[in-house]
């Protein structure tokens, strides 16, 4: 019982951070991979709202949270922009540009000690029990919630919204869409920021529950299996993709070596790269106009 | 009159040089030999590769394992560090054929994560967790040691190293590399066999990095996985991106601007005020550094330091 809430509370976390990764590639085709690093920065961002905003957890948290959404926003206006019309390959490197910088800004401001914003906020984190002995700490139940909330939010604004079917439009065809009269400067914008906002409250969780020091990218970076295997393209996807990641990955370190927990997805990504590397649930014609 | 006076330029340096110069000279050259394999692969072929410091550290390893295990002698681990990166480079360029772009470079960040696994774990199992330490190895009867010696040794391989490139650059294969990474499509309608030249261009790269990784290993005497973190990779990436794409000489101007840009920030943070304030926080500067230089040199000059000299050429009226 204990294994599947474990599996459950992982696959959350991949998730949450696989909906960015999918969102910037289904929009833009462009593979984020300084994600990890947008995600740790919201969740430094925290501290310093806790330090200085309010020491109210839910303003804190929203603070940061807008704060993180904010800097997905100059990110793309400031930086990724300018990289339209060059080659993937360079705006991939850009963004891993983006990345060493950020963990170094990062290193700098907050320094690379381990932090705990749970303190600052004097937030409880107390183990539940929920059922027939499984436990689960207090925050890994509220990430579980958030990521539900997030997706059941994500699936409704891109079915339902006049933007979120602006986005759709953007992400299947770029030029039709512009020609429609879709600002597709907004859309990739806003896309950005929606993307780092819910990368950033991943972090935010992550660091509410078990600490915070400047390798956390790692985490940031083993959720892109979860996004490749359900297909880059699919929101659905990632969270099967998740679940399957997560299920693997908790089996193996249980029944073989914990320190296969950092190479794990990546062996899971290898395998599908080459049995199916559109993914589970990806659309196979995406590939050919990357 | 040229190859004297380039051979004088080479060869006198480390007779005046301090030992830390000479060092420096070294590191500068065995970055430049991953530089040039990594500019085959990504600035001529076009594949993205995060995963340089991943085929080092296999380079390096197998060297390692192989001295340790069975006492294995310079002549048998180095090609046996090629062949393990070629191998490497086999199968994680597999992916590459089906897929492209984005794709490959998490392919390549895989590999990165599977071989350092790989290697931790041979450190904790056969008990050399701080690392393996390698003897000296000999040559010709010769113990090739010490900074000088070794400047030599790494100037001869990173001649070879370019030599070999630059054939393999300006002959068909080169030819071949440059057409799929400019249309791998219309590549393909010319008659070029996408799949075998990507591997190709995958297979080569990874050998020489890996070869790169065993005279790494060789010339610090010891091997650890700490010596090969993904920063490592992206530093060959910045080489590349700094350098130019699809130059070959502007690899190793990357690798000479990448591996003294550390020691200029050092000394430019030696300088300002309240000194020992900053110097728990010099390896943040260059991460901060680095990825600001890259930045610029992708949004201003794509073309690199290889373009600005182009550049320079053309303003003093000579064709470049």
């Amino acid at each position: 019982m204990q294994l599947a809430v474990n599996v459950v509370v992982l696959a959350s976390i991949y998730a949450l951070i696989s909906c960015g990764y999918v969102l910037i590639y289904k929009v833009s085709r462009v593979l984020n991979l300084a994600h990890g690093e947008l995600m740790m920065l919201g969740a430094y961002l925290l501290l310093t709202t806790a330090a200085s905003v309010s020491s109210n957890p839910a303003v804190a948290l929203a603070v940061a949270a807008l704060l993180s959404l904010s800097v997905g926003v100059l990110v793309y206006l400031m930086l990724m922009r300018r990289m339209t019309g060059e080659s993937v390959l360079a705006a991939v490197l850009t963004t891993i540009a983006l990345g060493i910088l950020i963990r170094g800004l990062v290193t700098l401001i907050w320094s690379a000690q381990q932090q705990y914003p749970a303190a600052a906020l004097k937030v409880a984190n107390p183990s539940v029990e929920i059922f027939l002995g499984a436990r689960i700490s207090l925050m890994s139940l509220f990430l579980v919630a958030t990521c539900a909330v997030v997706y059941s939010a994500l699936f409704a604004f891109l079915k339902l919204t006049r933007w979120g079917i602006r986005m759709r439009a953007a992400g299947q065809n770029t030029l039709l869409a512009g020609q429609r009269g879709i600002n597709l400067g907004g859309i990739y914008a806003m896309t950005w920021g929606i993307s780092t906002f819910t990368g950033a409250l991943a972090g935010m969780l992550i660091a509410l529950d078990s600490g915070l020091n400047n390798s956390m990218m790692m985490i940031g970076l083993k959720a892109f299996p979860a996004a490749l295997v359900g297909g880059l393209d699919s929101l659905f996807g990632a969270v099967i993709g998740s679940l399957i990641v997560s299920f693997i990955e908790v089996t193996l370190i249980q029944h073989v070596d914990p320190l296969l927990s950092d190479v794990v997805p990546f062996l899971i990504l290898i395998a599908m790269l080459i049995v199916r590397p559109w993914g589970i649930f990806g659309s196979r014609e995406e590939l050919d106009r990357v | 009159m040229v190859l004297p006076l380039w051979a004088a330029v080479v060869a006198l340096p480390p007779f005046f040089a301090s030992p830390f110069l000479v060092d420096l000279a070294c590191q500068f050259l065995l970055a430049s030999i991953g530089a040039l394999s990594l500019m085959i692969l990504t600035g001529i072929a076009g594949q993205i590769s995060l995963g340089h410091a991943g085929l080092m550290a296999a380079g390096a390893f197998t060297t390692g394992i192989l001295f340790r295990e069975f006492s294995a002698p310079f002549w048998i681990t180095l090609p046996a560090s090629g062949l393990a990166g070629a191998a490497l480079g086999f199968i994680f360029g597999l992916p590459s054929l089906r897929v492209r772009g984005v794709y490959l470079a998490v392919s390549t960040l895989a590999l990165h994560f599977v071989v350092l696994y790989g290697g931790a774990e041979y450190e904790v199992k056969r008990g050399y967790s701080s690392g393996i330490l390698i003897d000296p190895p000999v040559l010709f009867g010769y113990e090739i040691y010490g900074g000088r010696t070794w400047y030599f040794v790494l100037v001869a391989a990173l001649s070879l190293a370019y030599l070999l490139c630059w054939r393999l650059v300006h002959a068909r294969t080169g030819r071949a590399w440059l057409a799929l990474h400019a249309h791998p499509t219309v590549a393909s309608a010319l008659g070029i066999n996408v799949a075998r030249f990507k591997l190709l261009a995958f297979v080569f790269s990874s050998s020489i990095t890996a070869i790169a990784g065993a005279l790494f290993a060789y010339y610090r005497g010891f091997v650890s996985v700490e010596a090969f973190s993904i920063f490592v990779s992206i530093q060959y990436i910045a080489m590349v991106i700094i350098g130019g794409m699809g130059s070959l000489a502007g690899a190793i101007c990357g690798a000479f601007f990448v591996v003294l840009m550390p020691y200029a920030i050092e000394a430019a943070l030696d300088l300002l005020p309240g000194a020992d304030l900053y110097a728990g926080s010099v390896f943040a500067v260059n991460y901060a550094a680095f990825g600001a230089v890259m930045i610029a040199f992708l949004l201003f000059k794509p073309s690199g330091l290889a373009g600005m000299w182009g550049d320079l050429r053309m303003r003093f009226g000579r064709r470049p």
